[in-house]
């Protein structure tokens, strides 16, 4: 018979403030003693190194061949005692966790209950123990390219760092140049450094790295294998335009003569032609032809660049090159969008000439954007007298996004001093609360008090233009009560930005998917842990960094692009890496051929033998997920870490009949 | 609570990926539900054998909640449809059998839906409550362990 340990965690009252852990310890003593238990204690943390080194001391003194630790989840702790166990000489996968913290004391409110309750948890895992095998972890290699999806900041931090130490990476950027949201700003918060001065460098050198392979215009299309492993197919869309001629020269969109709203980059704010980079500093400098607006595309006729392309460059009809790529980790940053203001119509936006998004603005004060910098109202000639910032568009709203968008105060006090500054106009900035928590953010709030920008705390009602007296005539009337004073205000105004919320991709869900990830009710990718692994995702190999996790500012981005780098520097560095062994495997004896299980198998790891009539499965791509072993009609298949016995041994322990009748008596 | 009150035992599978951590989200956000629920972690609801279901009804529970991630969300990409295809399979065998389809039932509860969750088992123990203890026609029933029936086909 097994020799087992049972131990359970106090974790200091949040488990003993709703579960008497001493009975549990107790019972689970002089209850389970037939079924192998030999030792009940319980600790006031269990995770600490003196737990751990009671559970080493055990299993040395007393000779455990089992262990059950009944405590956190075991997503949290697994780990830890599977090493304690393995310290003392016991094979960790002989060690069984059950969690009566997440699923106990933490959701239940009567102590008796939640004592019983335990328990039988502690009843299931002794049950289930009995049936663990040892394993040995499974060693895969690590290949040592890198895929980063995202060419904003967050991906080219990652990119080169990578890149840097000397390992390859390739840059997946579905845009024509990479760059981001970042390479349309203006000026940064709080240092107000110019955005371009700061970003194009690094692009540059994601552009010219020998280590990075930069696929622009491109979109990653299908993912397959694991950790170590991944093999990518990647279609890089058709530019038209041979990049090994190119020069980019930008003669081709100086002739293009067709003139296109450019929505994306210039927010709407400008235009662009039907072959372009989205901006001058774009990397990689190749245009692309926008085909659904291209001339010769529509009517069959033009085909200006190419006959003004010095280099012959231009090549029409060019088609999609669709490549796969080997890689051993994934960071994705594919970043944000922002809030759609329409939404709100009391805002008026879109209806409202002089209501502008802060996409736009920044495009609009951006020295290199449609009014070379200068802050203009919609007929471009009259500079605005004054200005209103509304913050907390779509966010912090139920109707929207519940979340607060992190960035928007310190932008709406970027753009106050910046309206400030080049027109001198009046400007108001209408706010729920002020949060300027990061180093050098609040000094700039008072740098930005001291100019003199009026704060009104109230969440705006209403913009229109329907003036009630002579001095609103012509003017945007911003609705909104004060509510430091409690008084409804009226104020006239010439613009209105709005601090729009980031909002997760619109194609997120797709992504996430593609990747085998989730997204949180909010729609952000999911970390592995909100606190302590916030670059790691669920899924082992696949990291990611920057807005794509959850709005954050520049340097918050940054460092998580950099942190994810090191993520994968550390594996490729280790060469290989240890996964859960837990797989699936048949036993030819037992294999009738039926070949049920064959096409049940998303990873292609199940092979049929014709020859000899039986089925095989490929260790290395099984998941473990388990599903052909709960088809198998012959039981013939058998997955280890949760085999047949293990989890029906847990179902009569969870349900006391392992010990009949008198079960909690 | 009322000591008349009947308490189900109601088995819980989860998947490792999403439910179990709507159950770990759950707890984290001390959400509150009844104790009648017992949990069993699979790697994915496609783990689950119908044999693990009619086993845990045989044995004393009362219903069964079967759960997993969303459909088209499952970490192993589609096995969701196919414990959903064997959760339709298993209500066919328990009403011939003569026992209420509605003892088992099938939640997906994404790792984000700790409140789904939640709700989820507050709502499956009232509905076991309302049908009363599981009754398999003097052959076996609440605490008496009888021979685990096994579906003669294992679906797909
Ligand atoms: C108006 C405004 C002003 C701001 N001002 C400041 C400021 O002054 N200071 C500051 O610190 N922060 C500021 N921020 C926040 C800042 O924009 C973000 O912190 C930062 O840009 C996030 O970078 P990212 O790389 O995570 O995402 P993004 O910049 O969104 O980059 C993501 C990239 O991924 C690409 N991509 C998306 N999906 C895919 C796909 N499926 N395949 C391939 N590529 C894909 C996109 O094309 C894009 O290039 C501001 C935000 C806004 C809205
Ligand atoms: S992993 Fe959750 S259902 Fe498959």
């Amino acid at each position: 018979m097994e020799k087992i340990g049972v131990y359970v965690c106090h974790c200091g009252t949040n488990i003993a403030g709703m579960v008497d852990v001493q009975q549990v310890a107790e019972w689970a003593a002089a209850k389970l003693q037939r079924r192998g238990v030999v030792i009940g204690r319980d600790y006031k943390f269990m995770c600490s190194s003196l737990g751990q080194e009671l559970i080493e001391k055990d299993i040395k003194e007393l000779g455990l061949t089992r262990v059950v630790v009944a405590a956190c989840s075991p997503h949290l702790h697994e780990n830890t005692f599977r090493t304690a166990c393995k310290r003392a000489g016991l094979n960790p996968y002989l060690c069984e966790l059950v969690s009566i913290r997440e699923q106990v004391s933490w959701v239940h409110t009567d102590k008796d209950q939640a004592t019983a309750k335990s328990m039988a948890v502690v009843s299931g895992g002794v049950e289930r123990v009995i049936h663990h095998a040892p394993l040995e972890p499974m060693k895969v290699s690590i290949h040592p390219d890198t895929l980063v999806v995202g060419g904003g900041i967050a991906g080219i931090q990652a990119a080169l760092e990578i890149a840097d130490a000397g390992y390859k990476v390739y840059l997946v950027e579905r845009e024509p140049s990479i760059g981001g949201h970042m390479a349309q700003f203006d000026k940064t918060f709080p240092t107000l450094d110019c955005a371009a001065c700061i970003l194009t460098p690094k692009m540059v050198s994601v552009g010219t790295h020998p280590n990075i392979e930069l696929l622009t215009w491109s979109e990653v299309e299908k993912v397959d294998g694991y950790v170590g492993n991944f093999a990518v197919t990647i279609r890089k869309r058709a530019r038209d335009v041979d990049t090994s001629l190119c020069t980019g020269c930008g003669i081709c969109w100086e002739k293009c003569p067709k003139k296109v709203v450019d929505d994306k980059f210039e927010a709407g704010m400008g235009m662009r032609k039907a072959v372009y980079t989205p901006f001058a500093q774009a990397v990689p400098k190749y245009p692309v032809i926008d085909r659904p607006n291209c001339t010769y595309y529509i009517k069959g006729t033009c085909k200006a660049c190419e006959k003004f392309c010095p280099t012959n460059a231009i090549k029409f009809n060019q088609e999609d090159e669709v490549i796969t790529v080997n890689v051993g980790n994934i960071i994705l940053a594919t970043g944000y969008d922002t809030f759609d203001a329409k939404r709100i119509a009391q805002y008026g936006y879109g209806r409202l000439p002089n209501v502008v998004t802060s996409l736009e603005f920044e495009r609009l004060c951006n020295a290199a954007g449609p009014t070379n910098g200068e802050i203009l109202l919609k007929d471009g000639k009259t500079k605005p007298k004054a200005v209103g910032i509304v913050h907390c568009v779509g966010s912090r709203d139920k109707h929207y996004n519940e979340y607060c968008s992190v960035i928007c105060c310190m932008q709406g006090l970027k753009f106050a001093h910046l309206v400030h500054e080049r027109t001198g106009a009046e400007v108001y900035n209408f706010y729920i609360d002020m949060r300027t928590p990061f180093k050098g953010y609040e000094e700039f709030y008072q740098r930005v008090l001291e100019e003199g920008t009026h704060f009104i705390r109230g969440k705006v009602a209403e913009i229109n233009n329907a003036p009630r007296t002579k001095e609103e005539e012509g003017k945007l009337i911003v609705q909104v009560e004060d509510t430091l004073v409690g008084v409804q205000m009226r104020i006239p105004l010439d613009m209105v930005i709005l601090s729009v919320a980031l909002e997760p991709r619109h194609d997120a869900k797709e992504t996430a998917h593609r990747f085998g990830l989730s997204c949180s009710a909010d729609g952000w990718f999911i970390e592995k842990h909100p606190k302590l692994d916030p670059v790691a995702t669920m899924t082992e190999g696949i990291l990611i960094a920057g807005c794509v996790q959850g709005p954050k500012d520049i340097p918050a981005t940054v460092s998580q692009g950099a942190a994810a780098a090191a993520r994968a520097l550390g594996k490729i560095h280790a060469k290989e890496i240890a996964l859960e062994p837990f797989r699936a495997s048949v036993n030819e004896e037992q294999c009738s051929g039926c070949r049920i299980c064959n096409g049940l198998c998303p990873f292609n790891a199940i092979l049929f033998h014709e020859d000899r009539m039986v089925t095989e499965i490929n260790g290395a791509l099984c998941q473990g997920c388990g599903t052909c072993v709960a088809a198998c009609p012959a039981g013939a298949i058998s997955g280890t870490g949760f085999s047949n016995e293990q989890v029906l041994a847990q179902i009569e322990g969870l349900l006391l009949m392992n010990i009949g009748e008198e079960a909690l008596a | 609570m009322n000591n008349e009150q009947f308490e189900p035992t109601i088995i819980g599978f989860t998947c490792n990926w999403c439910s179990y951590r709507a159950a770990d989200l759950a707890g984290t956000a001390r959400m509150k539900y009844p104790p009648n629920i017992r949990l069993i972690r699979l790697m994915c609801s496609g783990r689950l054998d119908p044999t693990f279901v009619f086993k845990a009804l045989t044995n004393g529970a009362d219903g069964v909640m079967i759960t997993g991630c969303h459909p088209g969300e499952c970490h192993y990409l589609e096995q969701n449809y196919k414990a959903l295809r064997r959760f339709h399979l298993i209500r066919r065998t328990l009403q011939g059998l003569g026992v209420e389809p509605n003892r088992v039932k099938l939640v997906w509860a994404s790792a984000a839906e700790g409140a789904k969750f939640t709700n989820e088992v507050k709502s499956f123990v009232e509905e076991i409550r309302a049908l009363g203890p599981l009754n398999w026609g003097g052959a076996g029933g609440n605490g008496h362990r009888v021979e685990t029936q096994i579906p003669e086909e294992v679906p797909a």
